[in-house]
C-alpha cells in the first residue's frame, strides 16, 4: 500500500478487530438511518476540518472582497456596478466552467482562450459580412477553415465521438450554404467550430499521446494566428450594431422575466431536492435530514428573491431619462450551462467516467471505459463552452478585434476554476467553484478599477490571489484523505 | 468430485523466441479455492493474463463448464463469469465505494445513474461476504486502508454473478489481522460456490485457505494436488525444483526453457 495508508493501518486493525466483535448483526446500520440534522452539520464540519474544502476559502474570499471594496469604494455596491461586475465576469466564468472538465482529468486547455476567439472571429465575420463567409475569407482561407471542420468532424468519428462529429458537420453546412445574418445561427457557428476546434486538441492529446500541455501551448500561438487572419491587422469587426449579439452582455431580462427566471431556478432547485431526499428515504438510503434541505431552499430562495429585485429596481444613472432594469442576460446563459454541466457531472454515465478516468485512468482502463475517448471528449466539451464565453465577451466589448481570446483571458479562466478548488491534478473539482472563482476574478479587477488602479496592480491582486488558492489546495490536500 | 468449472488443458504460450508456459493444465472446482504457486518468472500471472483474455494462447484449450470455450479479449472473460482482482489495485481514490464497485458497468434509470439501486446492491454484496470493516459504502475509497481497499475490489468481482475469481496476490501488501480478513473473503467466496484461483507467495496463506494447490515450474505446471494431502515442505520443494518425491515433473535435470 501506498506511505499515506501505513499510518492509518495500526488504527484501522484496533477499529476491525472491536467492529468484528460488536457490530455484528448490524451491517451498515448506519448507512440506512436518515441522519439527523446535528449529526450531518457535524460530519460535515468534520470534513472541512480533514480538508476537503471544496468551493468554501474561495467563498470566503468572495465575501472579504466584497467587505473591502464596498468599504474603500462608494461605487462598488451600487446596483449599476453590480450588474457590470454580472456581465464583465460571465465570460471567464463560461470558459472556466469548460475548463474543469479538462482539468478534471488532470489535463489543460492552453488553447481555450485563442480557440474561442476564433469562434468570436468566424462568428463576427458571419455576422459582418451578411453570412458570406467566402467573401469575407477569400476562397484559399475559406477552404482551409471548411478542412478545418471537416477534419474536426473526421477525427472526432475515428474516436466514435459522435457528437462531435454531428456538431462540426453542423458548422460545415452552415459556412458552406452561406445562411444570411443570423445572431442565432451565428452563436451556433462560434460553437460549432468549438467542437471541431476540440476534437482536433483531444485527438492529439488522446491518441497521438502528445501531453496536452505542449499540443495546446502549441495551437494557443496557432489559434492566435487564426484570430489575426480572420479579423486583419489592426481591423475590427463591430458587434455593437446586432440586436441580438450586442445584447447578450449588455442587455437585461425584462422585469417579469427576470421573476419567472428567479421562479424557475429556486422551484427547480426545490422539486429536485425534495424528491431526492424523499427517494431515498423511502428507500432506506442514507439521506440528508429534511430540516438541512428545507434549510437550503430557504436561503437560496429569501438570496435569489433578493438579488431580482435588486435587479428589477431601475439602476440608470438617470432616472428620468432611461429606465434600465431586470437581470442580465448574461446570468440565465451561466445557469443554463451550470446546471447542464453539474448535471452531466454528477448524474450521468458520463460524468462518473471522467471522474474515473481523472482519478485512475488504469482502473477505468481496466474497468472498461474507453479512457481515450472519455480524454478527448473533455476537449471538446472545453473548446465548445469556451466558444460560447467568447459570444459573451465579444458581445460586452460591443466588437472582435485579433487579440480576441489573447492575452489573459484563458489564464483568468484557469485561474477561476482553480480559486473555485478545482485540482489541477485531476479526479477533484466541481462547475459550481469556476463560477465562484470566476466571481473572485471579475470583482477583484472591477473593484481596483473602481479605485483608479491601473492594469499593473490588477495582474499583480490576481497573482498574488491565485498563489493564495492555490495554496489553501495543497495545503488542504495534505490533510485531505483523497490524497491528490 | 464436483465437475470443474474452468479446466485448462496443454495450454502453450510463448512470446517471441521465450516459450513461457509449457503444456499447462490446471483445474479450477466451484465453491473450492485452488493456489497457483510458483517462484518469480514461473509463469502465474502470464497465465492469469491468459484465462482473463489479455493475452491469447498459442495452443491449448479451454473449457468453461465443460464446454469448450475461446477467450480472445477481457470482455469474452467477463462475459463467461470470469473476473480477475489484480495486484495493483484498480480502484479509483476519488470515488467512493459504491461509484468504484460499478465503475464501467453503471446501472441507469432513463439515461441517469440511479444512484439508489446501485447503493442497494453495492451493501447487499458487501453484507452477503459478511464485510464489516466498511461503516458506511459511501465512504471514499482513498480513506480505505489497504486491507478495505481489498475487500472492494474483490467484493467488486462478486458484485457480477461471476462464477470464476482469479485473484493476483491479494495479501501481498497487508498487514497480519487485514490479510486475515482478505483470507476469511476468500474463503468466503468459495462457500458461496464460486471457483477462486489464487495466485500467492505465501505458503501460510495457501495452505490455510487453499482447497488444491497447482505448482508452476519454469513454465510447467508441475502438479495439481489436495492441499490435504501435502504439506508445506513439499510446496516449496514443487516450486524451486519442479518435483518432491513422486510428484512433479518425472525428469527435473531435463526440464529446459
Amino acid at each position: 500500500m501506498s506511505d499515506t495508508s501505513t499510518e492509518k493501518v495500526s488504527t484501522d486493525r484496533a477499529a476491525a478487530a472491536a467492529g468484528a466483535t460488536s457490530t455484528a448483526g448490524s451491517d451498515f446500520s448506519r448507512d440506512s438511518t436518515q441522519r439527523s440534522f446535528s449529526g450531518a452539520s457535524s460530519d460535515y464540519l468534520a470534513r472541512v476540518r480533514g480538508g476537503e474544502l471544496g468551493a468554501l476559502p474561495a467563498l470566503a474570499g468572495l465575501v472579504v472582497l466584497l467587505i473591502i471594496f464596498s468599504v474603500l469604494s462608494s461605487s462598488f455596491l451600487t446596483l449599476n456596478n453590480v450588474a457590470n461586475l454580472l456581465s464583465q465576469g460571465a465570460g471567464t466564468a463560461l470558459i472556466a466552467m469548460g475548463l474543469v472538465f479538462v482539468l478534471l482529468l488532470g489535463e489543460i486547455d492552453l488553447a481555450a482562450g485563442t480557440g474561442s476567439g476564433v469562434g468570436a472571429a468566424v462568428l463576427a465575420l458571419h455576422y459582418t459580412q451578411g453570412g458570406n463567409l467566402l467573401g469575407a475569407m477569400g476562397i484559399n482561407v475559406f477552404v482551409i477553415f471548411c478542412l478545418l471542420l471537416l477534419v474536426g468532424a473526421v477525427l472526432a468519428a475515428v474516436t466514435r465521438l459522435w457528437a462531435g462529429t454531428v456538431v462540426s458537420l453542423v458548422g460545415l453546412v452552415i459556412a458552406v450554404v452561406g445562411v444570411p445574418a443570423n445572431a442565432y445561427l451565428e452563436i451556433l457557428l462560434a460553437v460549432c467550430v468549438g467542437t471541431a476546434i476540440g476534437c482536433i486538441t483531444g485527438f492529439l492529446v488522446s491518441r497521438v499521446g502528445i501531453p496536452s500541455f505542449v499540443v495546446t501551448l502549441a495551437l494557443f500561438l496557432a489559434w492566435g494566428g487564426v484570430v489575426l487572419q480572420l479579423v486583419g491587422v489592426g481591423g475590427t469587426l463591430g458587434l455593437s450594431d446586432s440586436p441580438v449579439l450586442f445584447a447578450v452582455a449588455n442587455r437585461n431580462l425584462p422585469v417579469w422575466g427576470s421573476w419567472l427566471l428567479f421562479a424557475l431556478v429556486t422551484g427547480g432547485f426545490a422539486v429536485l431536492s425534495l424528491q431526492r431526499q424523499r427517494s431515498r428515504v423511502r428507500k432506506g438510503l442514507v439521506a440528508a435530514p429534511t430540516s438541512l434541505v428545507l434549510l437550503k431552499i430557504v436561503v437560496l430562495t429569501v438570496l435569489s428573491a433578493l438579488a431580482t429585485y435588486a435587479m428589477t429596481i431601475n439602476r440608470s444613472p438617470n432616472p428620468r431619462l432611461l429606465t434600465v432594469t431586470g437581470v442580465p442576460y448574461v446570468v440565465p446563459v451561466v445557469i443554463v450551462v451550470l446546471v447542464i454541466g453539474t448535471f452531466v457531472l454528477d448524474r450521468t454515465t458520463y460524468g462518473r467516467h471522467v471522474y474515473a478516468v481523472g482519478g485512475n485512468a488504469e482502473a477505468a482502463r481496466r474497468a472498461g471505459i474507453d479512457v481515450r475517448k472519455i480524454r478527448m471528449s473533455v476537449f471538446v466539451v472545453s473548446s465548445a463552452i469556451a466558444a460560447l464565453g467568447a459570444v459573451v465577451y465579444s458581445s460586452k466589448v460591443g466588437s472582435v478585434d485579433p487579440q480576441a481570446g489573447g492575452g489573459n483571458t484563458l489564464l483568468f479562466a484557469v485561474g477561476a476554476a482553480v480559486i473555485g478548488g478545482t485540482s489541477l491534478f485531476g479526479g477533484r473539482g466541481r462547475i459550481r467553484d469556476a463560477v465562484v472563482g470566476a466571481a473572485v476574478i471579475a470583482i477583484i479587477q472591477n473593484g481596483l478599477g473602481l479605485l483608479n488602479q491601473g492594469a499593473a496592480i490588477v495582474s499583480i491582486v490576481t497573482g498574488l490571489v491565485l498563489l493564495l488558492a492555490a495554496s489553501v489546495d495543497a495545503i488542504s490536500r495534505r490533510r485531505a484523505p483523497a490524497g491528490r | 468430485m464436483t465437475q470443474p468449472i474452468l479446466e485448462l488443458r496443454g495450454i502453450n504460450k510463448s512470446f517471441g523466441p521465450v516459450h513461457v508456459l509449457h503444456d499447462v493444465d490446471l483445474v479450477v472446482r466451484p465453491g473450492e479455492v485452488t493456489a497457483l504457486v510458483g517462484d518469480n518468472g514461473a509463469g502465474k500471472s502470464t497465465l492469469v493474463k491468459c484465462i482473463a483474455g489479455i493475452h491469447g494462447t498459442d495452443s491449448g484449450e479451454v473449457l468453461f463448464n465443460g464446454e469448450p470455450v475461446t477467450v480472445a479479449g477481457p470482455r469474452d472473460a467477463a462475459a463467461l463469469g470470469i473476473e480477475v482482482v489484480y495486484q495493483d489495485l484498480a480502484l479509483c481514490d476519488n470515488l467512493d465505494i459504491v461509484q468504484n464497485m460499478f465503475l464501467g458497468r453503471e446501472r441507469t434509470v432513463g439515461g441517469l445513474l440511479d444512484e439508489g439501486a446501485m447503493e442497494e446492491a453495492a451493501r447487499d454484496t458487501l453484507a452477503s461476504l459478511s464485510v464489516r470493516t466498511v461503516k458506511s459504502v459511501r465512504t471514499s475509497v482513498a480513506s480505505l486502508s489497504g486491507g478495505q481497499r481489498q475487500t472492494v475490489a474483490i467484493a467488486k468481482s462478486v458484485l457480477w454473478n461471476s462464477k470464476v475469481v482469479l485473484l493476483d496476490e491479494p495479501t501481498a501488501a497487508l498487514g497480519v489481522a487485514q490479510t486475515r480478513q482478505v483470507l476469511d473473503l476468500v474463503r468466503r467466496l468459495a462457500d458461496k460456490g464460486l471457483g477462486v484461483l489464487l495466485i500467492s507467495h505465501n505458503m501460510n496463506d495457501v495452505v490455510e485457505v487453499s482447497d488444491s494447490v497447482a505448482a508452476l515450474y519454469l513454465g510447467r505446471l508441475a502438479a495439481q494436488v489436495p492441499v490435504s494431502e501435502t504439506s508445506v515442505g513439499q510446496i516449496v520443494e514443487l516450486i524451486t525444483s519442479g518435483s518432491s518425491g513422486d510428484l512433479g515433473l518425472a525428469r527435473p535435470e531435463t526440464v529446459t526453457m
